[in-house]
C-alpha cells in the first residue's frame, strides 16, 4: 500500500496511518469494517478531501459523514447564507462524492446508516459517534479525527493500539447517580458535568436509575462526556455489552476512584451554562441529531399552537428521519406551528453565526451551547418542553 | 526504554552542540529558535497573519509561534478546528518549523505528516532541563535527533 502499488491515494493515507501507528506504539495494522468522517465547510477540510479526491482515492469500506449545513433550505426560508460560506460546503460535498463517501450527513450514523455490531473494528470520528459505537454497540474505535478517519476509510485499516485492545477498554472510575434522571435533558447535564471531572478516564455507572435509559438518553450522555471531557467510552453495569457486572467492567482492576453525581451538581451545570436573558431569538434542537421519538415529542408539544413570530425553532436531524417525520405527519404539525425540521445540518456551523451572532438561543443541549459560544451566540439551557414553551411565549 | 541524552551527551568535536535522541512521528528537518509552552496548544486560537497566540490565559498568549521550534505538551481542541488553525498558519507562512511534544494525538500527527512539519516526541527529561526559550535548535526527525546549540558560550 505504502509503495503506491494500489495507487497514490492509498499510499498517502497509509503514510499518515504509519505515523499515527508509530506515535502510539502500534505493532501492526488491522482491517476495519466501516468508517465515519466529520469534515465540515472550511478551507482545510476542503483541502484535505480534495487531496484524496485528486489522488483518485476511494473508500474501501462503507463510510458515512457528518452534516455541514443545508444552504438551500436557508435560501428557501428567506435566510440566505453568504456565498463564501456556501463555497466550502459545496466543495466538501463534491470531494466526498468523488471519494465515494455516503452522503448521509448525520452525526448519529450508528442508528441507521452505519451501524456496527459488537466487536467490529471501525474508524469513527465525531466524538458522540465514537462514544456510542464503543459504549453501546460494543464496537472498537479510536477517537479518530476527521482526517485520520478518512485515511482509514481509504486503506480499510487502522493501527492497532488504545481502545482497540481489550485491556484498554476497562473502566477506571465508579460513578453512582444520586439524582432523578427524568429525560434526555438530565442525561445531557449528567454527561457534561461528569466529562469535566473524569477527563480521559472511562467511567462505569454502577446504578443509573430505576428504568434502563432510552437510546436518546444514551446518545445525550455520550455526546456530553465527549464534549466537556475526551471520553470515548463508558460502561453501564447490566446494560452495555462489556459490563455484565462491575468486576468485568473493571477488567479485574481496582477502581481509580469513586464518584457520586447529585441533583445539585446537574443544576449547577445548567445554571453555569445558561445566560440570564429572558428574551430568546431561536430554539435549537438536535445536537446530536434528533431521533424520530424526540421529533414526535416536539410535535406533540407544538400541536395546534403557534410559535412566537419573533422566535425561530429549528430541529436538526438526518434526511431519513425527516422523511419519516413527514410520513408520520410530525413535520406538518411542526411546520404549521411555525417550526423547521432541517436535515444535513450541524449545530456547530458558520450558518448559525451568520443568522444569530449576538442573539440568544434556547436549547436542551450543552454541547450546542458550548460550541456556539465562540460564535457570539448565547444560550439558555432548558428541557425540551420548557424550550417549546419559551418558543410559544417568546421568552421564558 | 528511551535512553534520552545521546551517548556521551555532547556530539564529538563541538562542545557547543548537544544532541538528544527523540522519536520521529512526522519526518523532516526543521531549525530555529525555541519557544516553550507549558499548555497544550489549539492552533485555531492563533492569529494566522502574525502567528500570535490569542487564547485567553494561555501560557503563550500574546507571543508569536511563527517559524519557531515549538516545544509543548500536545495538541488540544475538537477534531477539525485544530487542522484548520494549522492550515491557515502554513498558508500565511507562520507555522512552526518543527514541533516537540510529550503526548501525541491523531489530529496533530495527521496534520504534521500531511503538511510536512517535523514532529517528534519521547525526548529525555534531561533535554527539558537544558532547553529554554530563544535557544537555537535543530530537529532532525528522520534521524531521531535534536541538537541544541549553546549560543551562550
Amino acid at each position: 500500500m505504502l509503495s503506491g502499488d494500489l495507487g497514490p491515494g492509498i499510499a498517502k493515507a497509509m503514510e499518515i496511518q504509519l505515523a499515527i501507528g508509530e506515535a502510539f506504539g502500534a505493532e501492526r495494522m488491522v482491517e476495519i469494517t466501516r468508517a465515519h468522517e466529520a469534515f465540515y465547510a472550511s478551507e482545510s477540510c476542503t483541502w484535505f478531501l480534495e487531496l484524496f479526491a485528486d489522488l483518485n482515492a476511494r473508500c474501501r469500506v462503507p463510510t458515512t459523514c457528518n452534516p455541514i449545513f443545508d444552504d438551500s433550505y436557508f435560501d428557501r426560508m428567506g435566510k440566505p447564507i453568504p456565498k463564501e460560506d456556501v463555497f466550502y460546503a459545496r466543495r466538501t460535498r463534491e470531494a466526498r462524492k468523488k471519494i465515494g463517501i455516503i452522503p448521509n450527513e448525520c452525526c448519529t450514523p450508528y442508528l441507521q446508516d452505519n451501524v456496527p455490531a459488537k466487536g467490529e473494528i471501525i474508524a469513527f470520528s465525531e466524538s458522540n459517534a465514537t462514544c456510542y459505537a464503543n459504549s453501546i454497540c460494543g464496537a472498537r474505535s479510536h477517537r479518530e479525527s476527521a482526517n485520520s478517519a478518512l485515511a482509514a476509510a481509504v486503506t480499510g485499516r487502522v493501527p492497532l493500539y488504545g481502545l482497540l485492545l481489550k485491556e484498554n477498554r476497562a473502566g477506571d472510575i465508579l460513578i453512582k447517580i444520586d439524582a432523578n434522571l427524568k429525560d434526555d435533558f438530565d442525561y445531557h447535564l449528567l454527561g457534561y458535568t461528569l466529562g469535566k471531572e473524569v477527563g480521559a478516564d472511562i467511567p462505569i455507572f454502577t446504578e443509573m436509575s430505576s428504568c434502563p435509559p432510552s437510546p436518546e438518553e444514551l446518545i445525550s450522555l455520550g455526546a456530553e462526556l465527549a464534549t466537556s471531557g475526551t471520553i470515548s467510552m463508558y460502561h453501564i453495569v447490566g446494560l452495555t455489552p462489556e459490563a455484565p457486572d462491575v468486576e468485568t467492567a473493571l477488567n479485574g482492576k481496582a477502581p481509580k476512584k469513586r464518584m457520586t453525581v447529585t441533583e445539585s451538581m446537574l443544576r449547577k451545570t445548567q445554571t453555569a451554562m445558561s445566560c440570564e436573558s429572558g428574551e430568546i431569538d431561536f430554539v435549537m434542537f438536535g445536537c446530536p441529531h434528533y431521533t424520530l421519538n424526540q421529533i414526535r415529542d416536539a410535535a406533540r408539544l407544538l400541536e395546534g399552537k403557534k410559535i412566537s413570530k419573533d422566535v425561530d425553532l429549528w430541529i436538526l436531524t438526518s434526511a431519513a428521519t425527516k422523511e419519516c417525520a413527514e410520513h408520520a405527519g410530525y413535520l406538518q404539525v411542526i411546520n404549521k406551528a411555525g417550526g423547521h425540521i432541517i436535515s444535513a445540518t450541524c449545530s456547530d456551523q458558520i450558518c448559525w453565526e451568520r443568522l444569530y451572532r449576538g442573539k440568544v438561543g434556547i436549547t436542551d443541549s450543552p454541547k450546542a451551547a458550548y460550541y456556539n459560544f465562540p460564535r457570539g451566540i448565547k444560550f439558555v439551557l432548558r428541557r425540551r418542553r420548557e424550550c417549546i414553551q419559551a418558543a410559544l411565549k417568546g421568552g421564558w | 526504554m528511551y535512553s534520552g541524552c545521546f551517548e556521551g551527551g555532547l556530539v564529538m568535536g563541538d562542545p557547543k552542540r548537544i544532541s538528544f535522541k527523540c522519536h520521529r512521528i512526522a519526518g523532516g528537518f526543521g531549525k530555529g529558535d525555541v519557544l516553550i509552552s507549558q499548555d497544550h496548544i489549539c492552533f485555531y486560537q492563533t492569529n494566522p497573519d502574525t502567528g500570535m497566540v490569542i487564547e485567553q490565559n494561555h501560557a503563550l498568549e500574546g507571543q508569536s509561534i511563527a517559524n519557531k521550534v515549538l516545544i509543548f505538551p500536545g495538541g488540544k481542541g475538537s477534531t477539525v478546528v485544530q487542522g484548520e488553525g494549522l492550515f491557515q498558519l502554513i498558508k500565511k507562512g507562520n507555522a512552526p518549523k518543527a514541533m516537540i511534544i510529550k503526548s501525541p494525538d491523531t489530529v496533530l500527527v495527521t496534520c504534521a505528516v500531511v503538511w510536512k512539519i517535523p514532529l517528534v516526541d519521547q525526548v529525555d527529561e534531561e533535554f527539558y532541563g537544558k532547553v529554554c526559550d530563544n535557544r537555537y535548535i535543530e530537529v532532525d526527525a528522520d534521524k531521531g535527533l535534536i541538537t541544541l546549540t549553546d549560543n551562550t558560550l
